[in-house]
């Protein structure tokens, strides 16, 4: 009997791409270069995970040094952002901050995601009471403003980073619940997954193996916008002094220490919030490609 | 020959939303109302129906992939209608399912190999085995070893569908139930599936419930064919008797419907009048009352039974099955 020919060679844009075996995650990843914005989010987030690694050579200044006599020095060649009211240098300080909020954007993600994606999942796959019990629970947790939940999350750890940092993880949990389960939903009722438990996989298998590789897409999406919006409740929460204490560097937290000095010395709140600004816009940028790479016919 | 498979009696509700507000009861969609079927060894058994008369519900009931509501399934003489986890998980070996559609069966992420690889897994296959077991499979459905490398989305639909029949052949089933194998395939890759199909039944001697809307391609594969209607079965019997005397007004007009390919021969076209009753709510007595050019009074309230009708074994379900055969109003 014959075999049809396979037709693996791709002809795009007049150009013949390679006949490799590519994977779904391969073909993603080359719709995402194709689009400008997302190189700019992702050059945006290289940056600050440059200036995160090479902090100590970067920073001109030691972050936590005070020089009283030199407070409020306006944007200098000495200190080219200026220094705040205990004399600090603002670029270096700006400089370590951004290691601390790729730290709390990542390990508060990284809370959000794992929680998040397991109740998801197991709501949406067994779904009837256990889909019922997980929901209504996050639905409490999603009646609460996010920043009036990790603020009363902050109240009952104790105030310091890193619980600021489980909190802002625990509030992103209800989204991620949310999209998984709604994906797992929809992957769960093809018929791949039919033929698995024709084949007598277990629910672990399939649940693991099968509907969540094929939910992956929302997730991913949702981790990278997720970051962004992690490190700007956690600025919130160090502008309340939740956050981060002194001396720390935290972006946030130089907001709020500048904020009495906004009339006279704008520089010392203008940058670090430029900071958080331009590391939410990278982040949201990528995720945004990536939300168009990862599902195509969501777009065309 | 024995019976391999039987249904006894399966039905299949649905519940659906209720319309009304504040009331605990739900309308029903019944699938699958009553049917029963014996599928001996080694058999083609033809299960054909418009969309939507439940012929796919009952396949995945016979493979306990949906709970029937009502009814009993027996396998191999067990009663495995209550059958649950780790007794349901050892039946699966032996009885499978290849699906309509090639390119939503299977996993989009995992290659060709892994796919194959899985119920070899499941069921403990020694790893060196998994591999010569796979080109072995690929080898038997006419694709070469070196595809197994690659994923889904860079196959044909008629070699995405080669690939689920090997991994429905993976565990050395003996009963197929094959749902709709070719309505998704191209005319010409249709053939060649079928032969495909028809030879592996031969080589490892299996037992296909082959459901499909497409009648010339069940009279090709089927030894015995059923004709469903709003989840019943109507008729029941050889192929070629059914095909060559249909009994029930149902059957003979599906049978006008098939396009003749003798230009010269006359063919009498029956049109029936009507859309397809909801199976939410089914008109009552003979289902196809509805519709049927025949129909009198005691159609509209009693429901015919299945029975026989011929010395043949034909059997259908209709009040005057063997009036409208003597009327010789059909050809």
């Amino acid at each position: 009997m014959s075999i049809e020919p396979i037709p693996n060679v791709e002809v795009e844009q007049g150009k013949v791409k390679s006949t490799k075996s590519r994977s779904l995650g391969m073909e993603a990843l080359f719709r995402l270069l194709r689009s400008k914005t997302s190189i700019v989010g992702l050059i945006i987030i290289l940056i600050l995970m440059i200036t995160a690694l090479f902090a100590p050579l970067i920073a001109t200044h030691d972050p936590t040094v005070q020089s009283i006599p030199n407070r409020y020095q306006a944007p200098s060649s000495e200190h080219i952002l200026g220094t705040d009211e205990l004399g600090r240098d603002i670029f270096s300080r700006i400089v370590f901050g951004t290691r601390i909020s790729i730290q709390i954007g990542l390990i508060a993600v990284g809370i959000s995601m794992v929680v998040g994606v397991f109740l998801g999942a197991v709501a949406g796959y067994f779904g009837k009471w256990v889909d019922q019990i997980v929901m209504r629970f996050i639905d409490i947790m999603m009646a609460f403003p996010s920043i009036l939940l990790a603020i009363a999350l902050v109240a009952v750890l104790g105030p310091n980073l890193r619980n600021a940092m489980i909190a802002v993880g625990i509030v992103g949990v209800p989204q991620f619940a949310r999209i998984v389960r709604s994906a797992v939903l929809s992957v769960k009722e093809t018929e791949f997954i039919e033929a698995a438990r024709a084949i007598g996989g277990k629910h672990g298998r399939i649940l693991f193996g099968h509907v969540l590789p094929n939910s992956m897409a929302p997730i991913i999406v949702q981790a990278t916008l997720g970051i962004g919006t992690a490190i700007l409740d956690a600025a919130g929460l160090s502008f309340l002094g939740l956050g981060a204490q002194p001396p720390t560097p935290e972006w946030g937290a130089m907001l709020s220490d500048g904020r009495a000095a906004i009339q006279h010395a704008p520089w010392v709140v203008a940058f670090p919030g430029l900071a958080i600004f331009l590391f939410v816009l990278g982040f949201n940028l990528f995720g945004d490609g990536l939300r168009d790479a990862l599902d195509p016919k969501l777009k065309e | 020959m024995s019976a391999l498979l039987e249904l006894k009696n399966i039905k299949k509700h649905f519940p659906l939303k209720s319309e009304k507000l504040f009331t605990k009861e739900k309308p029903l969609l019944k699938a699958v109302d009553g049917i029963s079927l014996s599928v001996r060894s080694g058999e083609t058994l033809g299960l054909v129906g418009e969309s939507g008369c439940g012929k796919s519900t009952a396949g995945r009931m016979a493979l306990k992939l949906l709970e029937p509501t009502e009814g009993e399934i027996w396998f191999k003489g067990e009663n495995i209608t209550n059958y649950r986890g780790e007794q349901l998980r050892k039946l699966r070996r032996e009885m499978q399912i290849i699906f309509q559609d090639p390119y939503a069966s299977l996993n989009p992420r995992k290659t060709i190999e892994q796919t194959l690889a899985e119920p070899l897994k499941i069921f403990g296959m020694p790893k060196g085995q998994v591999t010569q077991r796979i080109d072995y499979l690929l080898d038997v459905v006419g694709l070469s070893s070196y595809h197994k490398q690659r994923y889904p989305h860079e196959f044909s639909g008629g070699q995405r569908q080669r690939i689920g029949i090997a991994r429905a052949l993976a565990l050395e089933p003996e009963l197929v139930i094959c749902d709709e194998p070719v309505s998704a395939l191209d005319v010409s890759i249709q053939a060649q599936v079928i032969n495909l199909m028809e030879e592996l039944q031969a080589e490892f001697n299996l037992t296909y419930i082959f459901i499909a809307h497409d009648l010339s391609v069940v009279h090709h594969i089927s030894d015995r064919v059923a004709v469903m209607y709003l989840g019943k079965i109507v008729e029941l019997g050889d192929a070629g008797e059914v095909y060559s005397n249909p009994k029930h007004p149902y059957t003979q007009a599906l049978l006008s419907a098939v396009p003749e390919t003798n230009p010269h021969r006359e063919k009498e076209r029956i049109i029936l009048k009507g859309d397809l009753p909801s199976p939410a709510n089914p008109p009552a007595g003979c289902k196809f009352h509805t519709r049927c050019p025949f129909a009198e009074d005691i159609c509209r309230v009693q429901e015919p039974e299945l029975k026989l009708v011929s010395t043949g074994g034909q059997m259908a379900a209709c009040h005057f099955a063997k009036e409208v055969v003597t009327e010789g109003n059909f050809t």
